[in-house]
């Protein structure tokens, strides 16, 4: 880790943290604090934007510039703060319910902007605030609240939103990965553009266990792959499976057995323009195939704010004016003696 | 050239340019407002828009107008034209209602054909006997003429027949005493790139004006007053430019960078076109995915240290309630622009009402109180939009700018400001040794006037956390208590209603002392209701008149100058808003109506008669 002149402490808050205890939430707040160490950005150069839900407490709990807004409305929120003052770093916090259901259009014309904010995706698969409805992420069937014989929709997958809007950034983690977690929100940050991080939370009041099936110790290592770029695609307990491609799709093999080798074995190439391999790493959802954790897309592009940036800088050199009277002066006018 | 001709020597001169959508009427009025405004006239337009883009060629439904005032004392477009122009039968259909008696229409005979006639829905061979025209009709070939003067330019048929509105300016011109000098001049400007275009229509141009002079035409021809005006140098200013740039001179005089947030909305967009245009002066102005996002990025660029505004319409606005009352809670300065159109729903989207006053007010979950402005004419766009950004950072509030369609779209001559005519705007930045002593926090309030502080973020030891929950007056960290809630509720409910200490007096015109009926309205209205004041007295009714621009909180003294009147006339362009909301804070007023909601602004004579009977009954 580098060393910088800032600790977690630093960005902590003096309020109470109120999130129930077990909480998936408090884990990422930790990985959050601990990255922003490393990634050493003052907590005066640092904002934290938030909708509303469990999730969206979060800002409460930073020492930065801290905005707990609207339901579903950070992203725009965001959008606004970071063209109007882009020496910021900025955070945007939501949950499923607030990023992809109120908040999905907002959540991926951000993403297709490509406006440098880092966008935290808090996935308990379920709206925690307003006491256990179904989500938009929650699996078909699923049993809430407000779906007592099981849900008749199909959920969103947020990564494959993330690519039908063109990201240059996605990654995921698991809230319990605290390590995986902090990776992932440092590139984020240094990510130049809007950079997606989901990150698989436990809620334990109203959808305890429901990420189990991927996340509890037992199974973790042989349904997760932790992708890191320019390292082979292995996963296992032992470490003794890969990802090869087999025709256009990927397929989960044991080295040394079948013939395969480490050879076959695919490199995590992250940086690549092409979202083929991305999209379909990150479509991987734990059954046949592991689920991919760690940085899956980081591809650098022109960012919004950047690009309004050189545009007012360009007009400004080309013809700009120091004053509004110049300005009309400059146009249609007649004097009046 | 004029003495063969009768000639009125008129102190205002109303002239309408009616046509297909695509004949270009918009383009000759906007042309001629300038030329009349270059030769020392007041001007007042008012652009009226077919509401379908592409309606079919000659319908009744594409029939775009333009109508224009020029002279001295003019504060309105007039109620009835002096001239019509008339490209074809549809367009005469729409507008003959807005000729005056012995008015003059001139028609593009050429195309008054069976066909034209059709598309128009006449019924019979003759349109003028069939609309009882009560004008001096002049029948003029203009599409043969444009023809003949461009046989040889080379340009294709479809190039000429678009002349066809410059022989039309020119012939307005000749009725007018315009010298063509000028409009050549703003010709060669605006198709400096098209060589053959300017030369064609400069052509057509002096066929028109000629076509008048060689006919003798044997209609009255116009002599318009000038004034004297301010001296300064002046520009032709349409309402929503006038908003834009009173923005931009808020910027100035405030040191905050200009942000708009905004979605395409009739009638506002214009707003966001200007402010898009205005990076050359630093302005960021983002079109944004709705008009929740719209005002949410502006709340976002607020939050960041920006004079930030979002622009819409009525339909816009309810979008945006939800966005406004966080700004209320968080108390952070924003300024909503409304430019007020028929409603509700999708209503009467190009046509101007003044319904959404109740919205503005009101339109918000919760106590949620914001300040409430409306300019009262086009070029008072600049100064009530400088005014609404100057209360929204210097309380610290979100401010509503309600303007509308008819002041929007509208045009006037403007006196082109010097910046120390505008007063600084001193944004209440948290100071700097309570910054230093980690002694601040984000509801500290300055003890006059309620506002609390701003810690710009990028502030070394001005991190703070705001939010849409309730927070505790003293610590600004969440609080659930009762108490501290409706005290917080008061604070803000006061806070705003001490910007009535910053806003100027009500002022009354025309009451000499023995007045006593008040006639008054808001916003948009004022040119019209002004006129019909002035006339009420010439015609010898006592009529006091005052305007309201402050709509909340309402001027200081509005109780005492209300309660001067043994009957108030409250006159706008909706069921009686503004008279609920004067009536709800003052009912021992007696409040009389005088309402229209037809998508038009007020006729001053229907104002006029309203009132004189509204007097008249005891
Ligand atoms: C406009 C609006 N609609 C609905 C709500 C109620 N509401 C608050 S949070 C929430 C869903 C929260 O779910 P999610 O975003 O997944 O956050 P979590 O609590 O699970 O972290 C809802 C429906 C609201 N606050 N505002
Ligand atoms: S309800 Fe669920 S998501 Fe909300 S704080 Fe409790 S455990 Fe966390
Ligand atoms: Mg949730």
């Amino acid at each position: 880790m580098e060393t910088t002149a800032y600790t977690p402490a630093d960005y902590k808050s003096d309020q109470p943290v109120r999130w129930c205890p077990g909480c998936g939430d408090h884990a990422i707040l930790n990985s959050l604090h601990k990255a922003m160490a490393t990634l050493g950005v003052p907590p005066h150069l640092t904002a934290v934007i938030s909708g509303i839900g469990c999730s969206s407490r979060l800002p409460y709990y930073m020492n930065a510039y801290g905005f707990h807004t609207i339901h579903g409305r950070a992203a725009a929120i965001a959008t606004g703060f970071k063209v109007a003052n882009p020496e910021m770093t900025v955070w945007q916090i939501s949950g499923d319910g607030d990023g992809l259901a109120i908040g999905g259009n907002h959540f991926i014309h951000a993403v297709r902007r490509n406006i440098d904010i880092n966008m935290l995706l808090l996935n308990n698969k379920i709206y925690g605030l307003t006491k256990g409805q179904y989500s938009p992420t929650s699996d078909r069937g699923f049993v809430s609240k407000s779906s007592p014989y099981g849900t008749v929709e199909d959920p969103f997958i947020p990564a494959e939103l993330v690519f039908g809007a063109r990201g240059n950034f996605f990654a995921r983690s698991i809230d319990v990965e605290l390590q995986i977690t902090q990776e992932a929100l440092l590139a984020a940050a240094r990510h130049h553009g809007a950079s997606v991080v989901e990150i698989l939370q436990n809620c334990v009041i109203y959808n305890n266990g429901i990420h189990n099936r991927i996340t509890d110790r037992e199974y973790r290592p042989d349904r997760t792959i932790h992708l890191v770029h320019g390292e082979k695609m292995v996963f296992g307990k032992n470490r003794d499976k890969g990802l090869v491609q087999d025709g256009f799709l990927l397929k989960a093999v044991e080295i040394g057995k079948d013939g395969y080798t480490m050879d076959d074995v695919l490199v995590h190439d992250a940086h690549t323009p092409t979202n083929f391999l991305h999209q379909q790493l990150a479509m991987m959802d734990g059954t046949d195939l592991p689920l991919a954790i760690g940085v899956i897309r980081d591809v650098d592009s022109l960012t919004y704010n950047d690009e309004v940036e050189r545009q007012v800088a360009d007009v400004r050199a080309a013809k700009g004016f120091d004053s509004l009277r110049d300005m009309i002066m400059a146009g249609e006018t007649w004097e009046v003696k | 050239m004029l003495e063969e001709t009768s000639v009125k020597t008129l102190d205002k001169v109303v002239i309408r340019f009616s046509g297909d959508s695509g004949d270009g009427m918009q383009l000759v009025g906007n042309i001629f407002t300038n030329v009349s405004a270059g030769l020392g006239n007041e001007v007042s337009t008012f652009p009226d828009y077919p509401a379908e883009i592409r309606a079919p060629q000659g319908s009744l439904g594409g029939v775009s107008g333009f109508q224009v005032s020029v002279g001295t004392g003019v504060h309105t477009p007039g109620d009835k034209c002096d001239v019509l122009v008339a490209m074809n039968p549809a367009a005469l259909k729409q507008n003959v209602k807005h000729v005056k008696p012995g008015g003059v229409i001139v028609v593009d005979i050429d195309s008054f054909k069976e066909a034209d006639l059709k598309k128009a829905l006449f019924t019979t061979d003759n349109p003028f006997a069939e609309l009882g025209i009560n004008a001096q009709v002049l029948e003029v070939p203009v599409t043969s003429i444009t023809k003949a003067a461009l046989a040889d330019s080379g340009l294709d048929n479809k190039s000429i027949i678009k002349c066809r509105n410059f022989f039309a300016l020119g012939l307005v011109c000749w009725l007018f005493d315009r010298p063509l000098e000028s409009v050549v001049h703003f010709l060669s400007k605006k198709f400096a790139k098209k060589p053959a275009i300017l030369d064609a229509n400069t052509k057509v141009l002096n066929a028109g004006f000629n076509y008048g002079h060689n006919i003798h035409a044997s209609v009255s021809t116009y002599r318009v007053e000038t004034k004297e005006a301010r001296p300064g140098v002046y520009t032709d200013i349409n309402g929503n430019t006038a908003t834009a740039w009173g923005l931009i001179m808020a910027s100035e005089k405030s040191g905050r960078p200009l942000f708009l947030g905004s979605y395409p909305i009739t009638p506002a967009t214009d707003i966001l076109h200007e402010l898009a245009k205005r990076k050359d002066l630093g302005v960021k102005a983002v079109q944004m995915e709705d008009e929740i996002a719209g005002v949410c990025s502006a709340i976002g660029a607020s939050f960041a240290g920006d004079l930030a505004v979002t622009s819409t319409s009525g339909p816009g606005l309810a979008l945006k309630s939800e966005g406004i009352g966080l700004a209320v809670i968080a108390e952070l300065p924003l300024v909503i622009i409304d430019v007020q159109r028929g409603g509700p729903s999708t209503g009467l989207p190009t046509k101007t009402e003044q319904t959404d006053l109740m919205q503005a007010l009101y339109g918000r979950n919760g106590e949620s109180p914001v300040a409430v402005v409306a300019p009262a004419s086009p070029t008072d766009c600049f100064t009530m939009a400088f005014e609404a950004s100057r209360i929204a950072i210097e309380h610290m509030t979100p401010v509503i700018l309600l303007t509308d369609a008819f002041i929007g779209n509208g045009s006037s001559a403007w006196r082109i400001p010097d910046a120390d005519e505008y007063p600084e705007i001193k944004p209440p930045y948290v100071p700097a040794d309570k910054l230093a002593e980690g002694a601040w926090r984000p509801y500290d309030r300055n003890a006059d006037n309620l506002v609390r502080y701003w810690a710009i973020p990028g502030t070394e030891g001005g991190m703070h956390r705001l939010g849409g929950l309730e927070k505790d007056y003293a610590t600004g960290a969440i609080s659930t208590d009762p108490v501290n809630h409706e005290r917080m509720v008061h604070t803000r409910r006061e806070k705003i209603a001490r910007i009535a200490n910053d806003i100027p007096a009500l002022e009354v015109l025309y009451d000499c002392g023995d007045a006593d009926t008040l006639l008054l309205g808001w916003g948009g209205t004022y040119g019209h209701l002004r006129t019909a004041a002035q006339e009420l007295n010439d015609a010898g009714h006592k009529v006091a008149f005052t305007h309201f621009r402050y709509i909340n909180p309402l001027p200081a003294n509005t109780g005492e100058v209300l309660s001067k009147y043994k009957k108030v006339v409250v006159a706008e362009l909706n069921t009686g808003m503004f008279a609920d909301y004067l009536q709800s804070r003052f009912p021992e007023v007696k409040i009389e109506r005088v309402n229209k909601i037809q998508g038009q602004p007020f006729l001053v004579e229907e104002v006029v008669s309203a009132v004189t009977k509204i007097m008249e009954d005891k």
